[in-house]
């Protein structure tokens, strides 16, 4: 459906050299999809989408959005948006305040001339004022709604044209707390009713791995990893994958050899030996790093009898914070400390001794070299 | 124990008394009371009242309403008024719409060369202005006419300034610089992306032009043509250079006339001065209350606003060619009428004669009238004076005002703002009023000239304050007093240090208005007081127009090498704009 390939974005800047926001920028969306550019600020996930949308012009690359080529600077191809035919929500929604919410949602249907009658125009606002249940505020004015009001009327304002792609960029941020979640659902609810191929934007871990299908997260530039959310969460790229959606234990080790399987690798680290998952092969002696989800370090205040027998190892607990629900726990072994995240029933103190297990499968080997000297890879 | 010995408690009350803090206060309360209001109440007195003479005191009349309101003669004021001030008003926002659309939404080029070109009739003195536009378009002397005669070889007057068309023509092109920096502030402060979602919307550029860009911009193009409404109602140059000559007669050049005339009628001109700013306050009132209204159009999300500028193809060149003809309108054209005709012994047609009796005659003449000398030393005391002490003022004003919870603050910055509602000619003549009634020797120095600028362009004092005050978070100040500073050394050395942009750009904007102020000046100046724009005023009365051009040109490269000065002086205080 939407395919981007080789894409570079320059900015000159006033004094020195030309700023590069997207670097070699590559990917596939299947018809349908919903699909998330997930990175810090200034990672070139807004300037990616403002490309696809047209408001902005790269510098090379091609865009081909069902087969017809939107951009491509070795053909000289650039496509004005407003012949793009691509519905887009913005940060700040743009609402039109001088119009009502009526107005503002026909507005691209009266600007296109389809020949659509305006009993047409009418049929369609209602459908589309409907799936995002705004119809009972048809004639209201735009400037009276709350903030979730006004996002999901330019929601509706970009799906009226029933647009070959949606293009989102970081809709919720400026919703509260306890709104966003609520919106969340409703996104993910419409974008699967209306099955409208989808790329949103946004800088949330937990929004993208709510919402997508697929994540690309994004680096300086350039695309780290993409992947299903949970490839991105369970088997992160590198370091800085693992550092930017959620949170994780890095330990530097050295791999020893292969251990019973094709994937499976042993590894000797500062707290002792353990088996680790490698989707690469590794050779004895090479320093690597692992990464271990706090919620897969298994705690117990007894030795581990039944069940997995690897990656056992046994330390102290220096801190322990309860948080509710769960409870978080920091546990030394040497002198490396551990995060795990624990059920709240656990009750082992400060200073006692604790008993820790980690599946192989949840021990990571990650990339060298962070973001600069990697390909993109695909999980899955 | 505790730390604080009883006598040392027992003094801690009478130290919060003596706060220097509320003298400062205090007096700065009572000098803006009674430069905003005394010479107000004076009017209104004098509107109800005979003029006092030597032999008569005054006594009560309403027979200046009566003059006023029932003659036929008022009618047509009002109609001329309204009709100059429509006019002017609307070709000014039609002009600076357009220009700003084209600066702030497309591809023209020589857009930077044009926003600075869009500052410098704000530095030319409106009478400047208005005198080279008569040698320019006068049927009997103007060089558009000649030429064109020439050209067709006829005697048809193509161009006739004295009409209300050529005032409306006047005083429209200059007051349209205004137009253009109030549309482009609010076209720069609109989110691009309500404008960008139109484009993803389809629609055309001429579509989101008309549908979006110039409806989201209504509000601020109200309030622009409210103010451009008020200024081209007490605008007196223009009425008064060219209205008055063939009897076009507006409420300003008829308070002119009554206190010109002879007998003087001070009663007459009062009552026409309370009826005209009648006119303005209702003005700046809707002005203030569409302000208010288009904060809802206010669609700030605090994010930096990525300029985004449209192709218009081909169009770009019809933009370009458009600047450079308002650019030759407004700058060129009346500058290079002033240089040629300062160049002259005798006024006469560009011609090739003419130009072999070139000379910087009237150089030397116009240097060595004796008014010349005292008029430059007192504009420029005037006007260094009067900025100083109004951004004083308004920076305690605005502390007040923003900072402290005294009752009744809102009427402090009412009575700052005041002024603005007030034409110059109305509030030179209340002063003047105020100060022949009272006595104290003011009349007739050039303290009463201070005290006119300084009530005049408090308002505008007030705009910079605010601004920048508003810029500066409470807690600084908080964390100064926390540091055991008094509240002077706190104003002193944290809240007027952090000011400083905003009250040299202040400082730099009131000194550029004083030095172009007449309307004032012209009822309140007496031999040895005359300022600049008086001096031009005379020149041009005695017919000494080719002084008045050498005059002139001096005055506008000297103000232009100030403004030059005062932009790479406040670029080192980071400020943007003057």
């Amino acid at each position: 459906m939407l395919s981007v390939r080789s894409l570079n974005t320059e900015y000159k800047t006033k004094s020195g050299p030309a700023v590069r926001a997207a670097q070699d920028v590559a990917f596939e969306v299947p018809p349908g999809k919903f699909f998330t550019l997930l990175g810090p600020s200034g990672c070139g996930k807004t300037t990616t989408l403002r490309s696809i949308a047209g408001l902005e012009r790269p510098t090379s690359g091609e865009i081909e959005v069902g087969g017809r080529l939107v951009y491509s600077s070795s053909k000289n191809v650039f496509v004005p948006l407003n012949r793009r035919n691509f519905g887009m929500v913005f940060q700040s929604y743009a609402i039109w305040p001088h119009m009502s919410v009526y107005q503002n949602a026909a507005f691209p249907l009266e600007v296109r001339k389809r020949g659509l009658s305006p009993a047409q125009i009418k049929d369609k606002v209602a459908t589309v004022l409907k799936a995002v249940a705004l119809d009972h505020l048809t004639d209201r004015e735009a400037t009276k709604l709350s903030g979730g009001q006004q996002q999901r009327l330019a929601l509706a304002r970009a799906l009226v044209m029933e647009p070959e792609l949606l293009l989102l960029d970081e809709p919720l941020s400026n919703l509260d707390a306890k709104l966003r979640e609520r919106m969340r659902f409703e996104l993910k609810r419409i974008q699967r009713e209306l099955g409208v191929t989808t790329i949103y934007v946004t800088h949330d871990q937990a929004e993208a791995l709510a919402l997508s299908h697929e994540i690309a997260v994004m680096n300086e530039g350039r695309i780290v990893q993409i992947g299903s959310p949970r490839a991105i969460y369970d088997r992160p790229y590198s370091r800085f994958v693992a550092e930017f959606i959620g949170n994780s234990n890095f330990i530097d080790g050295t791999v020893l050899g292969a251990e019973n399987g094709t994937s499976h690798w042993r590894i000797r680290g500062a707290m002792g030996d353990l088996v680790a998952i490698s989707d690469t092969p590794l050779k004895a002696g090479q320093n690597v790093t692992l990464s271990i989800r706090p919620e897969n370090v298994e705690l117990a205040d007894d030795a581990f009898s039944g069940g997995g027998t690897l990656n056992l190892f046994s330390g102290k607990v220096d801190q322990r914070i309860f948080l509710g629900d769960y409870a978080d726990f920091q546990i030394r072994l040497g002198n490396i400390l551990m995060m795990s995240r624990a059920h709240p029933a656990l009750r082992a103190s400060v200073d006692e001794t604790i008993h820790m297990r980690m599946s192989p499968d949840s021990c990571v080997v990650l990339h060298e070299g962070g973001t600069a000297a990697t390909k993109p890879y695909t999980a899955d | 124990m505790t730390g604080i010995s009883s006598a040392e408690l027992a003094r801690l009350p009478e130290r919060s008394l003596f706060d220097p803090k509320w003298i400062v206060l205090g007096t700065v309360v009572a000098i803006v009371a009674w430069l905003a209001l005394v010479p107000l109440i004076f009017l209104f007195w004098q509107s109800f009242f005979t003029p006092a003479t030597a032999d008569n005191p005054a006594v009560f009349t309403l027979g200046n309403y009566a003059e006023v309101y029932g003659s036929a003669r008022t009618l047509q004021l009002f109609f001329n008024s309204a009709t100059y001030a429509l006019g002017s008003a609307l070709l000014a926002l039609t002009l600076g719409t357009l220009l700003a659309w084209i600066c702030e939404r497309t591809n023209t080029p020589g857009k930077p060369l044009f926003y600075a070109l869009s500052v410098v009739p704000i530095v030319i003195p409106g009478i400047l202005f208005v005198t080279a536009w008569i040698m320019l378009a006068s049927p009997q002397i103007g060089i558009i006419n000649l030429v064109l005669q020439r050209v067709f070889n006829t005697d048809y007057v193509f161009v006739d300034i004295y009409t209300l068309t050529g005032m409306m023509w006047v005083d429209g092109i200059q007051h349209a610089p205004l137009a253009f920096l109030l549309m482009s502030a609010s076209l720069r402060s609109m989110d691009p992306a309500l404008e960008e979602s139109a484009l993803m919307s389809g629609a055309s550029m001429w579509q989101i032009a008309w549908r979006i860009t110039l409806r989201l911009a209504l509000p601020a193009a109200s309030a622009a043509f409210l103010i451009l409404f008020v200024r081209s109602v007490e605008s007196f140059e223009t009425p008064a250079l060219i209205g008055l000559p063939v009897g076009i007669e507006v409420f300003t050049s008829s308070i002119y006339e009554a206190l010109h005339g002879y007998p003087s009628d001070i009663g007459l001109g009062a009552t026409y001065a309370v009826t005209l700013l009648a006119i303005t306050s209702v003005g700046i009132y809707w002005q203030s209350r569409l302000s208010q209204q288009g904060s809802k159009y206010a669609t700030v999300t605090g994010k930096g606003f990525r300029p985004r500028v449209m192709d218009i193809g081909r169009w770009r060149w019809a933009a370009f060619g458009f600047f450079i003809l308002y650019g030759i309108l407004v700058i060129g054209l009346p500058f290079l009428i002033l240089l040629w005709s300062s160049l002259q012994r005798f006024y006469s047609v560009p011609s090739w004669e003419a130009l072999q009796n070139v000379s910087l005659d009237s150089y030397a003449r116009v240097l060595e009238f004796p008014s010349v000398g005292t008029a430059v030393w007192n504009s420029f005391l005037l006007a260094t004076g009067s900025a100083t002490i109004i951004m004083l003022l308004s920076s305690i004003v605005c502390w007040i005002v923003l900072r402290t919870k005294i009752p009744g603050r809102w009427l402090l910055d009412n009575m700052a703002s005041m002024p603005l509602v007030m034409p110059g000619l109305v509030l030179g003549l209340a002063v003047m009023i105020c100060y022949l009634a009272l006595g104290g020797g003011i009349y007739g120095t050039i303290w009463i000239l201070l005290l006119a600028y300084v009530t005049r362009f408090m308002p505008y004092g007030m705009r910079f304050s605010t601004t920048s005050m508003l810029q500066i978070h409470k807690e600084l100040e908080e964390s100064a007093q926390l540091s055991g500073a008094s509240w002077l050394t706190t104003f002193y050395r944290v809240v007027l240090p952090l000011l400083k942009p905003g009250l040299i750009a202040g400082w730099i904007y009131i000194v550029i208005v004083s030095i172009r102020e007449l309307s004032s000046s012209i009822l309140l100046y007496s031999p040895g007081t005359e300022v600049v724009s008086i001096v031009l005023w005379e020149l041009w009365q005695n017919g000494q127009y080719t002084q008045l051009s050498a005059f002139g040109v001096m005055l506008i490269c000297a103000l232009f090498v100030f403004v030059i000065i005062a932009h790479l002086i406040s670029k080192r205080f980071g400020i943007k704009e003057v």
